[in-house]
């Protein structure tokens, strides 16, 4: 039972991954873009809302509220000054301008922050569980957690398959040329875009911020479960996305209940198992260019 | 003044010209078709109308309005819609959602998504077909149909006989008398000689990227157009 | 009129460098009997800074192939000193060697499955293979667990060590310089020059891309960790989240090639140089130091894409490391009778 529970845990904790995953495959799909720097930026919303809820002794979720604007406008001037200049050109470019952003952003949260680990204060949610049946127990929070990767996931597929600006992505993605031809703004798409992409990261910082204490440098570890995720999953499908999510949740949870040392090394295997034999990953479209 | 003007077009790639000095004037409602060998640089100039190229001298002039540094949303704002070579149908939209896509833009006009379906009925039974999933014919119809959903002053017709068997092309060139009914102006490149001057009301030949002779379709002298697609001067007739 | 032709590669700048640079290295050779412990090892550093430099611009620059997971193979070179001559008994300085052959080794199973990624995705997927080396060697307690391990130099005098190896990292670091330069002189350097300008075009050729990224990603590990195991020498202190650091490593080489000029052997050199000049003086703020970097190299990125040596090379239209090829026509006039 206890093997229930972890992979029950694992489950849950994909959805964290889903969220932060989904961000990375929205840059890459619609613009070919991978910003090295969404770990961070992650973490960055983590750190805002730890601001923003102890200087005004409000929830962090609330603070979220406050912060998913921001993180909109964030992306949209992101795109304008630093993205727009990258999309299409040299992928060195974008791989040592993200990363320099990345740097830039963990040392900037080290000055403000110090290096100290901070955690999100949830209260009385932090810790009320569901009681399943005897031995299966889930917590409100992850449980919670789960659902937003699940509701983001399926707002993102109402939102690309229902609305304009969705069939203007998926055409943006499919050839930006032609596109254009039929008067779609390719900017408009590309900062719509990444506006979306840090909605998700707001979100993912918040939630991992609420599910596990953080410090400055745990960004690109982020990054790194966000990456896996995708891959695991498979470019250019969405719920490929969750799928490979869950899949490393459900990989570190095994890995943490063998040996407590051995949580992402188990994760990180998973990953380099399917990149080796399956490099489409489960439910793959795209290639990964 | 003509719909469509262009002066003096020069056009390369990266050290390549490929057009020199190009002069075009296309009336409203009127059907051109631009005629020429592989290479002659036919698709660049109907690329550079469409802005998908920037020329490196001359002019464009749409409705009197010059074109150059506007970018192809910008231009089919204005009413000039192209439907590229080699289709470019959406793979990740179906053939309906490549129809709405298409009028993207918002311009008002005849054209709706019914009127499509109607002028196209073999796109009827595959609303819901992927877009990757198409047999050459079929995309054409959609691309065709795809660009007139902006409701365009000007279409630009970009080979759409190439790759298709004879039939397909003749189906499509049948749908091109609705377009013209509407008042489109069309500019109908293709290397098809006798299918180019059969739908066209004008034609200008393309040779090595210069017009080499230009006229009304319906008095073509199809030796003068022979020597001017391949750059032959007459060659003398064996009684 | 008669006209010859031939391919030169030498400019007089390039001639007068030459010889610059070889008083400079004769120089260098020297210091340890002269100057105190203190410069011989910022000399020490310096020197690593290069080759690591170097190195990972040969990739990067030269071979399009960008890793942000270098930090593996400094972390291998350092602990492959612990193993070879704490756990296995051997020389000090022979382990340097053996450490970076065992790099080489480990880097190949890595690069198969890196290389199966491209772009963006390589470097991420780089960096993951970087973190599942640190992790295995954090779990390893023969080698010190979490808390790592000192490199055991009981043996040696502190003098003898520290000029012993202040001179393998002349010969790490001037070498790095050496070996990029030959290798881009040679027909693989041609090679790379082709599939750098076009992809396509050169692979149509016959260019084995892959084969030919692959050799590099091998000697690149290798020689990064023939520099880490040397800075550990000299440091001999290993500790798994130092020595596979990407902050402590991985950021400051990507900083000093593309600031300096990414894709020419003068650039990394001219980065190195300065970062390391630099970090004295903000030595009391590493952070500022750090940001100030990463803003310059974004913008270096965003706007000069060929850093510092770009700017200098337009200016003066000069190259100090001869390795482009033009052609040269002289046109005779012919005596007529």
């Amino acid at each position: 039972m206890a093997w229930v529970n972890a992979i029950v845990q694992g489950i849950l904790l994909g959805g964290l991954y889903a969220v932060l995953a989904t961000g990375l495959s929205v840059g890459f799909g619609v613009m070919r873009l991978t910003n090295l720097a969404h770990g961070d930026m992650a973490i960055l919303a983590a750190f805002m809302a730890f601001s923003i809820s102890t200087s005004f002794k409000i929830s962090p979720l609330v603070a979220l509220l406050v912060i998913l604007p921001g993180a909109f406008v964030f992306g949209l001037l992101l795109q304008r000054f630093v993205f727009d200049r990258l999309i299409g050109g040299d992928p060195s470019l974008q791989i040592v301008a993200t990363f320099g952003l990345s740097i830039v952003i963990q040392n900037g949260l080290k000055k403000k922050y110090t290096a100290d680990t901070r955690g999100l204060n949830l209260g009385k949610l932090a810790t009320r569980s569901i009681r399943i049946t005897k031995g299966l127990t889930i917590g409100v929070l992850p449980l919670i957690t789960f659902l937003c990767g699940v509701g983001v996931l399926v707002l993102l597929a109402l939102f690309l398959s229902r609305t304009k600006m969705g069939r203007a992505f998926r055409a943006t993605s499919d050839d930006p040329d032609t596109a254009q031809l039929m008067g779609v703004d390719k900017r408009r798409v590309y900062a719509t875009a990444t506006g979306i992409t840090m909605l998700t990261v707001a979100l993912a910082g918040v939630l991992y911020g609420a599910k596990s204490s953080f410090d400055p440098f745990i960004g690109p570890a982020t990054l790194i479960f966000a990456f896996e995720a995708v891959i695991i999953g498979g470019l250019g499908s969405l719920w490929g996305t969750l799928a490979g999510g869950i899949a490393l949740g459900v990989a570190q949870a095994i890995g943490l209940k063998i040996n407590a040392g051995y949580g992402e090394l188990a994760g990180h295997a998973l990953f380099l198992g399917v990149l080796a034999t399956r490099p489409r990953g489960m439910f793959g479209k795209l290639d990964n260019r | 003044m003509s719909l469509l003007e262009v002066e003096g077009l020069d056009a390369r790639y990266g050290d390549f010209q490929a057009l020199f000095g190009v002069n075009l004037s296309v009336e409203e409602s009127v059907t051109e078709s631009i005629i020429g060998a592989n290479g002659a640089g036919k698709s660049t100039l109907l690329k550079t109308i469409a802005g998908v190229l920037p020329p490196s001298a001359g002019d464009i002039r749409f409705d009197g309005k010059s074109l150059v540094g506007l970018p192809p949303n910008a231009r089919l704002a204005l009413g000039v819609s192209l439907v590229p070579e080699g289709r470019r149908i959406f793979p990740s939209l179906s053939v309906d959602e490549n129809l709405i896509i298409g009028a993207h833009s918002g311009r008002k006009g005849p054209w709706t998504k019914e009127r499509i379906y109607e002028a196209f009925p073999l796109l009827q039974p595959l609303a819901k077909r992927s877009g990757a999933r198409l047999s050459g014919g079929e995309q054409q119809a959609l691309a065709i149909g795809r660009a007139l959903m902006s409701n365009p002053r000007l279409l630009l017709l970009d080979e759409v006989s190439l790759g298709l068997a004879p039939i397909v092309v003749k189906q499509v060139y049948a749908a091109l008398p609705t377009i013209m009914e509407q008042g489109t102006t069309l500019l109908v490149v293709e290397q098809d000689v006798n299918q180019a001057l059969a739908v066209a009301t004008r034609f200008a030949c393309l040779l090595e990227g210069r017009i080499s002779l230009s006229g009304d379709a319906a008095t073509a002298n199809r030796d003068a157009v022979t020597d001017a697609y391949f750059g032959m001067s007459s060659v003398k007739k064996d009684h | 009129m008669a006209t010859s032709s031939k391919v030169i590669r030498s400019t007089t700048a390039s001639r007068v460098f030459a010889v610059v640079a070889l008083l400079v290295v004769i120089v260098l050779a020297t210091v340890p009997k002269w100057a105190d412990v203190s410069t011989v090892r910022k000399l020490v550093d310096l020197l690593i800074l290069i080759a690591l430099a170097q190195m990972w611009n040969l990739l990067a620059g030269f071979a399009g192939v960008v890793s942000v997971g270098q930090q593996a193979f400094v972390g291998i070179g350092a602990y492959g000193m612990v193993v070879f001559v704490n756990n296995l008994g051997f020389g000090l300085y022979t382990s340097i060697f053996i450490s970076a052959l065992v790099a080489a080794l480990i880097s190949i199973p890595m690069g198969l499955i890196a290389f199966r990624l491209r772009g963006s995705y390589f470097a991420i997927g780089s960096w993951v293979l970087a973190e599942v080396v640190r992790l295995a060697a954090k779990a390893n307690n023969s080698v010190g667990g979490g808390s790592g391990a000192s490199i055991k130099v009981a043996g040696y005098s502190a003098a003898s060590r520290s000029q012993n190896v202040y001179w393998i990292a002349l010969i790490v670091g001037v070498g790095a310089v050496a070996l990029t330069y030959a290798l881009l002189r040679s027909g693989l350097g041609l090679q790379l020059q082709a599939i750098r300008d076009n992809e396509g075009g050169a692979r149509g050729l016959g260019a084995n891309v892959y084969r030919t990224r692959f050799v590099l990603w091998v000697v690149v590990a290798f020689w990064t960790a023939l520099a880490g195991a040397t800075f550990y020498t000299k440091s001999l202190r290993v500790q798994p989240d130092q020595s596979f650091s990407v902050v402590s490593w991985t950021a400051p080489i990507i900083f000093m090639v593309v600031i300096g000029g990414i894709g020419s052997i003068e650039g990394p050199i001219i980065g190195a140089i300065a970062y390391w000049f630099f970090r004295e003086r903000f030595g009391n703020s590493p952070e500022y130091y750090a940001m100030a970097l990463g803003l310059l190299a974004v913008g270096v990125a965003l706007f000069l894409q060929r850093g510092v040596w770009g700017i200098i090379r337009r200016r003066f239209d000069l190259q100090l490391f001869p390795v482009r090829r033009r052609l040269s026509v002289t046109t005779e006039e012919k005596v007529s009778p």
